[in-house]
C-alpha cells in the first residue's frame, strides 16, 4: 500500500494567447495616452 | 494584410510613433503568442500571464510614446526583456506575499493561512520521512549501509570514506551507488513515496 506524504498533481494548461478584451484594453489605452513634454518635463494623460 | 506580413517590426514602430495607431495593432498580433508563451512559461497562471502580459505592452506604449526607444532592429528581444523583468517582479512580491494554490477545485482557507502549526506539521512529515529513510538504510548491506552513513550522514569526503574503510576511492563510490540503486529498489518495491 503506497505511504503518501504528500501529493500534488499540477493542472496542465496550454498557453492560448492572450484575451482579446487584454489586446482591444491595450489599443484604447494607447488612443487615450497622450503625452506631453514641457521643457524637462514629461506629463502622460489618459484622454478617455 | 499583406503590407502587415512583410512590414519589418522598425518600420511599425517609426509609423506608430508618427500617429499610426494601427501599426501598435499589427505589433500586438504578430508578437502577442510568443510573449504570452514566454510569460506562461515562467508563471504558470493564465490569469498572472495576463496581467503581465498587458503591463508589459503598456510599458511598451509609453516608452515608445515617451521617446526613450532606442530603434536598432530588436523591438522583440526588448519587449521579452520588459516581460522578463515583470515576471522577476512578479515572483519579488508574491515572495513577500507567498500565494498558495491547491489541486483540488474545492477551497480551503486553511490552505492560505499560514501559522505556527503549519510548520509543525511540516517539521512532523519531515521528521517521519528521516525516520523511514534510516529505517531503510538499516536494510542494506553493512559495506553499502557504512559508505552512505558515512557520506550523508557525517559528510565525509570519498577519500575520507576510503581510507576510513581501508579500500580504494572507487570501491567506496561503487559501494555509495549500489547503495543508492538498492534503496530505489526498496522504495519502488514497497511502493514508498517520500516527499516533504
Amino acid at each position: 500500500m503506497a505511504k503518501l506524504y504528500n501529493e500534488s498533481i499540477p493542472e496542465r494548461v496550454t498557453p492560448l494567447g492572450p484575451k482579446d478584451d487584454t489586446v482591444k484594453f491595450l489599443l484604447n489605452f494607447s488612443k487615450a495616452l497622450s503625452v506631453m513634454k514641457i521643457k524637462n518635463m514629461t506629463f502622460e494623460t489618459l484622454n478617455n | 494584410m499583406k503590407l502587415e506580413n512583410t512590414t519589418t517590426d522598425a518600420v511599425l514602430v517609426t509609423q506608430y510613433l508618427k500617429g499610426e495607431e494601427s501599426s501598435l495593432e499589427v505589433l500586438i498580433t504578430r508578437h502577442k503568442q510568443r510573449i504570452y508563451s514566454f510569460i506562461y512559461s515562467k508563471v504558470l497562471d493564465r490569469d498572472v500571464t495576463e496581467d503581465i502580459f498587458q503591463d508589459t505592452f503598456i510599458k511598451v506604449i509609453r516608452t515608445l510614446r515617451r521617446g526613450k526607444y532606442n530603434e536598432e532592429g530588436k523591438f522583440l528581444p526588448w519587449v521579452m526583456r520588459i516581460a522578463h523583468n515583470l515576471v522577476i517582479d512578479h515572483f519579488r512580491r508574491n515572495k513577500r506575499m507567498p500565494k498558495f494554490s491547491s489541486s483540488n477545485s474545492d477551497f480551503d482557507i486553511f490552505d492560505v493561512i499560514s501559522n505556527g502549526q503549519e510548520s509543525t506539521e511540516n517539521e512532523m512529515i519531515s521528521l517521519q520521512v528521516q525516520q523511514d529513510v534510516k529505517k531503510l538504510i538499516e536494510e542494506l548491506p553493512d559495506d553499502q549501509k557504512e559508505v552512505l552513513i558515512m557520506r550523508m550522514y557525517k559528510d565525509m569526503s570519498f577519500k575520507e570514506i576510503a581510507e576510513s574503510t581501508d579500500v580504494s576511492i572507487n570501491t567506496a563510490l561503487g559501494r555509495m551507488r549500489y547503495a543508492l540503486i538498492n534503496l530505489r529498489k526498496v522504495i519502488d518495491k514497497h511502493n514508498i513515496i517520500l516527499t516533504n
